[in-house]
């Protein structure tokens, strides 16, 4: 029995859920009304779940959608991409740009799908060339989507000359909505499917050791025949098309955008559901079932400090508190001194 | 006799090679690059343009804007230099104008005891940093990740709304300006104006001589080279690397205090929205100077040039009349591409 628990106490995917079961049982202990959901409708009319949880639910989606590329670049290449905020906001802007257009009366110009998939199209291409900053001219992925980060809103204002466009259709709310029927937020489904699709790949394609063998040690897995250039580059295009979902599911949200308040800080966010899922930040070992886990704590984080009437802006500080503390527990340093405490209490037991 | 003499000849001749092959190193040819592309970029504003730029006042006005982004972006080459990274600059910036601010105006306090509440916020968050980078071996990235989001924070908690500070005393110093002789223009009413500076300006000039002498002749200073250049061989070499690596984030906690400071006293008010993206134009200044992201090679000098080139680019993107608020994100990103790509490229051809 104990040597199970101490089997799964040192697995990746323990971390985030001792975070999450931490968090639960917190608010179960201060106020237990945080559990409670009940079934309401919506404007349209249509059956909602509503309480925390399905907050939780709703926008934890968007951050575990983009833990997934950000889990595999971080893997691939040893850093992080900080552009993902701005790249959601190009991509929204294209949605935007395909679907009504730059002076249009808000009635659609072409199928949903069709502004997605040029959505996806622009995300990878930008993907792309953040992957080739960092796997072939050697930049480090936080400098190089440096760039991205600082132009991207621009450029997603640039996309619509700078006008916001409102999307009138109604079945355009649906992504970041609710379906008509489906009581449960759409997001949800969207990242289930990114989920499966991913753990389907990993499955059943070298992808997920060949990303490892790279992020352990790029020269060695190239002596070995792998093309850790591609690999690299390929996890940057992964994460575009994350971002595209992403997107979707923001403008769909508000039906139009704000270029410099869309998605901002989930870059932050994204990082930190992969750093909280115990990954290596400097590379290698990934677990992405952990990173996903982790979004969703970060999300049920916001969300308690939220039901604690803490204002939008003072919840970084918070945030941060927490986070360093868990980033402390993790470190090798801290880590090693604690289990020399744990066998001596063992010893003296 | 002679003998020796030889031999100090020899040596003599020995260091002098050694100076000429490290004439072009990487750090000097960087630096080179930077202050060429930046005569070449203000000249060619001056032919051009003309309007404002042919003003010695433009070029003030720059340093006048920029002298906080000048302070917190040395720090930034400090601990860039050492291999690390420090995103919290901006909100540091945030945090002191807010607290002095708040300081100043509701307790009525004077201006040095809130120069003192800048220094120790920017000290408290260079030590809190610096352990967890260098003594727990955390990511500074994600050290300086949450040092960033506690910043901000920690700003809106201490005042929500923006304010301008009414302290007779601090705006007094506000508002010194210190003349620049033979400097100045006459304007159109025929009438003599002086070009001027702030205290601002004074003080971040200061602060580039004192670290360029620092990094170029203390033991501190070529160490932070040294671990930034192999950590492993640096420990080698009796350096004690912990112990420099906490230094160097120190001193960018210090620096950003300071820059903090030097940020409240050119605009005069506190706001959750001061300094937002510093960080990231602290790190841009300091590729564009010349500072390698892997460490080790880097010129405090080629910072400050880095910061006026930036400034320069934005003005002349904004008086070529494409003042779309767009324009000047897409060509700071352009200009901070060309400067990665030439890096990576120069240390593809060491190799």
């Amino acid at each position: 029995m104990t040597k199970k628990k101490m089997v799964f106490a040192s697995r990746q995917i323990f971390i985030p859920i001792a975070a999450l079961l931490l968090l639960a049982l917190f608010n179960l202990a201060v106020d237990p009304s945080f559990f409670k959901i009940t079934l309401g409708r919506n404007s349209a009319g249509d059956p909602v779940l509503t309480g925390y949880l399905m907050t939780i639910l709703d926008y934890g989606s968007e951050v575990a959608i983009l833990a997934i590329g950000m889990t595999l670049v971080t893997a691939a290449c040893g850093g992080q991409d900080i552009s993902v905020g701005a790249a959601v906001a190009i991509a929204g802007s294209v949605i935007l740009r395909v679907l009504v257009g730059i002076g249009g009366d808000g009635t659609l110009q072409a199928p949903i799908i069709v502004g997605f998939l040029a959505a996806c199209v622009v995300a990878m291409l930008f993907g792309a060339f953040n992957g080739v900053l960092v796997a072939i001219f050697n930049i480090q992925p936080m400098v190089a989507t440096l760039i991205l980060y600082t132009a991207g809103r621009s450029i997603a204002a640039w996309i619509n000359n700078n006008e916001l466009p409102i999307v009138t259709d109604k079945t355009f709310t649906y992504f970041g909505g609710f379906i008509p029927g489906i009581p449960i937020p759409t997001p949800f489904f969207l990242a289930v499917i990114c989920i499966a699709i991913t753990l389907l790949a990993l499955r059943f394609t070298t992808l997920g050791l060949y990303t490892q063998a790279v992020g352990i040690n790029a020269s060695s897995s190239r002596l070995n025949g792998l093309n850790p250039v591609f690999i690299k580059w390929l996890s940057f295009v992964i994460l575009g098309l994350c971002v595209a979902v992403v997107g979707l599911i923001k403008t769909s949200r508000l039906s139009t955008i704000n270029y410099s308040v869309i998605a901002k800080d989930i870059e932050m966010d994204a990082i930190l559901a992969v750093a909280l899922g115990g990954n290596v930040l400097s590379g290698g070992k990934f677990n992405i079932m952990a990173s996903i886990v982790g979004a969703y704590v970060i999300q049920f984080l916001t969300t308690t400090l939220y039901k604690f009437n803490v204002s939008s802006d003072a919840l970084p500080a918070y945030k941060a508190v927490v986070v360093i503390l868990l980033v402390v527990l993790s470190a090798p340093a801290i880590k090693d001194k604690l289990m020399g405490m744990v066998k001596k209490q063992k010893g003296v037991g | 006799m002679s003998m020796t003499k030889k031999k100090d000849g020899a040596a003599l001749e020995g260091s002098k090679a050694l100076t000429k092959k490290a004439r072009l190193t990487d750090t000097n040819l960087l630096l080179l690059i930077t202050v060429v592309v930046f005569v070449v970029m203000y000249a060619g504003a001056m032919i051009f343009l003309k309007k404002g730029f042919l003003k010695p006042q433009t070029f003030f006005n720059i340093l006048n804007a920029n002298a906080a982004l000048i302070i917190a972006s040395c720090g930034m080459s400090i601990v860039m230099i050492t291999g690390g990274i420090d995103i919290s600059v901006g909100g540091v910036v945030a945090l002191v104008s807010m607290s002095c601010a708040v300081y100043l105006d509701y307790q009525g306090g004077n201006v040095f005891v809130s120069l003192l509440i800048a220094l120790g916020i920017g000290l408290l968050f260079g030590v809190v940093q610096g352990y967890l980078v260098a003594y727990l071996d955390i990511q500074p990235f994600i050290v300086s990740l949450a040092g960033m989001f506690f910043a901000r924070g920690m700003t809106t908690i201490v005042h929500t709304a923006p304010f301008n500070v009414a302290n007779e005393a601090f705006v007094a110093l506000k508002d010194t300006r210190i003349n620049v002789p033979g400097m100045g223009t006459v304007n159109k009413m025929g009438n003599y104006v002086n070009a001027y500076v702030e205290i601002g300006v004074v003080v971040a000039v200061l602060t580039v001589i004192v670290l360029f002498c620092v990094l170029r002749w203390t033991k501190l200073g070529r160490s932070f080279y040294a671990v930034g250049g192999n950590r492993q061989s640096a420990l080698m070499l009796g350096i004690n690397v912990k112990q420099t690596r906490f230094l160097a984030h120190l001193l960018c906690g210090l620096l950003a205090g300071i820059g903090g400071y030097v940020y409240f006293l050119h605009v005069g008010s506190g706001s959750a929205s001061h300094a937002t993206g510093m960080e990231m134009n602290a790190i841009a200044s300091s590729i564009i100077g010349g500072t390698l992201l892997t460490g080790g090679v880097g010129n405090i000098f080629g910072t400050f040039v880095g910061v006026l080139s930036l400034s320069t680019i934005q003005n002349i993107v904004s008086s070529i009349g494409l003042d779309q608020a767009w324009w000047t994100g897409i060509t700071v990103a352009g200009m901070l591409c060309v400067f990665l790509v030439v890096q990576s490229v120069i240390l593809a051809r060491k190799k």
